[in-house]
């Protein structure tokens, strides 16, 4: 390799063999996977060695799905493990080359893994720009549906706009903001539509729609290129093991219900989905079999007859055991919304496995939601309307559980019978107001079951003016559901 | 041992002469399958050709495709082989003026001859190459899971009467799995991984222009565009492709050139199946643009 053109400060490498450098690389990525939390096992690793033998190195695609395929085992993973090898492997390629510090050549060295885009042509010509004719730039980068050009814009939007200092603690979103505020997406979107209607002359409403998506795809698309750009920056600063750190995303199932960011948010609607699916199978599995129950004597006989009236296969009856009816009361009030959104979300979801479901929400004052349910088909639209037409504000909109429930017991306590089973999501956060446990104890007495969810983490309960050590004495169980995974375990048991 | 693949490049076009366009992922991972010997897992939403990919590949390779059905209470007398009793029975009935031995008798009535093979032992013992095709996998109970295990890592299958069965080559394998329950760690260790998600715009169109040859260029790019749009909302069950290829073939059928509003909410019952994901997309299709 001593002939190589050492120009752009790239090292050219021979096909890489099954090396020290490999493996090293490979085990390091592995070791930062299962810090996010994705279980990989040790005959996955060895599959992972053995499939990257088998794809031309140079290209990033293959190599990326080489090892997908052989650590990902499931799709909920997949954005974790995509994070997580862009950190990690940022910088392991020549288009990535940010300014040929010793740590880039040197991982450039392992391997190169260009995408072989004309880059480092169009950065020059770039740099020269006005911001006007970059914004431009953009436009049309956006227009065209240009990845290309996309990548470069963001390169130098990012190197202009987000001031980068190295070794300036500061997260990535920062970086974001700073960038993003220069371009201003939401005229861009405009401008875009606006060439669209040019275009077509008028456009009918369902063409604007599609434009309007379309464009907005676009935009999203940069957004991730800046990202992404930042975030390289970012790795060569600071390096990929301290970036990998602050960046690993948890997983959906993990994702704290009271501090979700927007994106994270989104992500658990989309994972609720699957998810309920798969509890309601796995619910109406385990009604159909389960426990065996008595004998049924009269079959029996009459599947002896086949063995000459000998009761050789005894019949037993399947047991039904009834559906519980749910009461589902909620805290609504903004820090816990969140929370009360998804478990009305799985409860109803759920529905068939109860034999009849029920929803309150309150904050001071409280109502009950069940007709937004019934009225609609639709899970996501009920629960808007819930919160936007439900008439749980008595007083002053802070939350009041003592008043909540003392309105709750006059109104709809006789309802409560021994079928019912009633579950009470908050965090007890009471505002000091008057307790007025005794309808908690009114309630466990005469429901079949009194269940307590909170969602704030178990050390800060009783702190401040949570009590909800008080109303969960007379509970039948007070569970922490922080996150996805808690909820479902908790309706597991339930049905 | 012979590979079936020369590249992934040749794995794409391989599987674009059949009509079924793959993207980098899926080549890939079948690629890797061959090269690796792995049984491939098969993940995604319903209706986005996980099966017709094993399909495909069987087609394009010339390989014969052994399919197994997966469903509740699938056990071994279906999956891997049982033994023919009634056979068996009259062979013991024959032998019964003779004065054959009992020792003889048994290894007699458990040998090959009375050994009814179902598909997986059917697809390690064929002589040809072979893709097996496990389908639905989530169907059968975790137990049941087990089965397939011994035949997923080494390509054999053990009966107590007869010993050991090797494969004589080793069959490309495909599981598929509507993910209607988490699949055992040791089954999913075995696998390789692969999601099929609904495709990009350019790709569903490419598979539009490919299965309705009738289709305009204009009306492909139109109603990828809206099946896009539509898959953006949040519905009980997003259009799959089968469905954009239903819709399109209707569109041709009708004799539509360009789609409006009034097209799709006359022909929406054909990409959406419930009444209330119906309502949403009509209303959220018609009403368009006033909110950003």
């Amino acid at each position: 390799m001593s002939d190589t053109p050492a120009g752009n400060g790239v090292v050219e490498v021979a096909p890489i063999e099954v090396g020290d450098g490999l493996v090293e690389l490979l085990n390091g990525f592995i070791v930062q996977l299962r810090l996010a939390g994705l279980p990989v096992s040790l005959t996955e690793n060895l599959d992972a060695f053995e499939a990257v033998q088998h794809i031309p190195i140079d290209d990033r695609e293959a190599f990326k799905y080489a090892l997908a395929a052989t650590l990902v085992k499931s799709n909920a993973h997949w954005r974790a493990f995509e994070t997580v090898f862009e950190v990690y492997f940022s910088l392991r390629g020549r288009h990535f080359d940010i300014d040929g510090s010793d740590e880039a050549a040197e991982a450039a060295a392992v391997r190169d893994m260009a995408e072989g885009m004309p880059q480092e042509m169009m950065a020059g010509a770039m740099e020269a720009m006005t911001p006007e004719e970059l914004a431009e730039m953009l436009f049309q980068a956006l227009q065209r549906a240009d990845d290309a050009m996309m990548r470069g814009v963001a390169r130098q939007a990012v190197m202009r706009f987000a001031g980068m200092e190295p070794g300036r603690p500061v997260g990535g979103t920062y970086y974001l903001y700073r960038t993003l505020r220069n371009i201003d997406l939401d005229r861009l979107l405009e401008r875009l539509m606006d060439a669209a209607r040019d275009e077509a002359g008028e456009l009918t409403p369902l063409e604007e729609r599609l434009e309007r998506d379309e464009a907005q795809i676009q935009i999203e698309h940069f957004r991730q290129e800046v990202e992404a750009e930042i975030r390289r920056r970012l790795v060569a600063d600071r390096g990929a093991e301290a970036m990998a750190k602050t960046l690993r995303k948890p997983l959906p199932e993990d994702i704290d219900f009271m501090h979700a960011s927007r994106d994270e948010m989104a992500a658990l609607r989309h994972a609720i989905q699957p998810l309920t699916r798969k509890l309601a199978v796995r619910l109406a599995r385990k009604r159909r079999h389960g426990r065996k129950g008595a004998l049924d004597f009269r079959s029996t006989v009459r599947h002896s007859l086949s063995y000459g009236g000998v009761p050789a296969e005894p019949k037993f009856r399947y047991p039904k055991p009834s559906k519980p009816e749910i009461f589902v009361v909620a805290d609504i009030s903004g820090s816990v919304a969140a929370f009360a959104r998804f478990t009305l979300h799985l409860v109803y979801a759920l529905s068939e496995q109860f034999s009849k479901v029920r929803s309150f929400t309150f904050i001071d004052g409280i109502d009950e939601v069940t007709r937004f349910f019934d009225q609609s088909n639709d899970i996501v639209e009920a629960i808007h309307r819930v919160n936007t037409e439900a008439d749980v504000v008595w007083v002053d909109g802070h939350s009041d559980y003592g008043h909540a429930f003392e309105v709750f017991w006059d109104r709809w306590g006789k309802e409560v019978s021994s079928k019912t089973t009633v579950l009470v999501l908050g965090d007890a956060r009471n505002n000091y107001h008057a307790a007025q446990s005794w309808v908690m104890k009114e309630v466990a007495q005469k429901a079949r079951h009194l269940y307590w969810l909170n969602p704030e983490p178990k050390s800060y309960w009783n702190t401040g003016d949570s009590i909800v050590g008080e109303y969960a004495t007379h509970a039948d169980g007070l569970y922490e559901c922080r996150n996805l995974r808690q909820l479902t375990k908790f309706v597991e048991q339930l049905a | 041992m012979e590979h079936r693949f020369e590249s992934v490049a040749a794995v794409r076009d391989g599987l674009a002469s059949v009509n079924y366009l793959a993207d980098d992922g899926i080549a890939g991972v079948a690629y890797l399958a061959d090269r690796l010997q792995k049984p491939v897992l098969i993940e995604g939403p319903a209706g986005t050709g996980k099966t017709q990919l094993a399909k495909s590949v069987a087609e394009m390779s010339g390989a014969r495709l052994i399919r197994l059905q997966c469903y509740e209470g699938l056990d071994e007398s279906k999956a891997l082989y049982e033994w023919n009793y009634k056979k068996q029975l009259l062979r013991i009935q024959a032998e019964r003026n003779t004065e054959a031995s009992w020792d003889e008798l048994s290894d007699d009535i458990f040998s090959n001859e009375f050994l009814l093979t179902r598909p997986m032992l059917e697809a390690i013992s064929a002589k040809e190459p072979v893709v097996l095709l496990i389908d639905e996998v989530d169907r059968v109970e975790i137990e049941t899971e087990a089965l397939f295990l011994e035949i997923l890592s080494d390509f054999q299958v053990s009966i107590p009467e007869l010993g050991t069965v090797e494969a004589t080559q080793i069959p490309l394998v495909f599981l598929t799995s509507n993910n209607t329950r988490e699949l055992s760690e040791a089954l999913k260790r075995r696998c390789l991984f692969l999601h099929i998600d609904y495709p990009d715009m350019e790709r569903e169109r490419s598979i539009v222009m490919a299965k309705t040859p009738d289709v305009s260029e204009k009306l492909a790019e139109q109603i990828t565009r809206i099946v896009r749009s539509i898959r953006q909302l949040e519905l009980k069950k997003a259009p799959s492709v089968s469905e954009t290829l239903d819709w399109a073939r209707t569109l041709v059928l009708l004799g539509i050139e360009s789609i409006d509003a009034d097209t799709v909410s006359d022909t929406l019952n054909i990409l959406l199946k419930y009444q209330s994901d119906i309502e949403k997309a009509a209303k959220e299709i018609a009403s368009v643009g006033v909110e950003a």
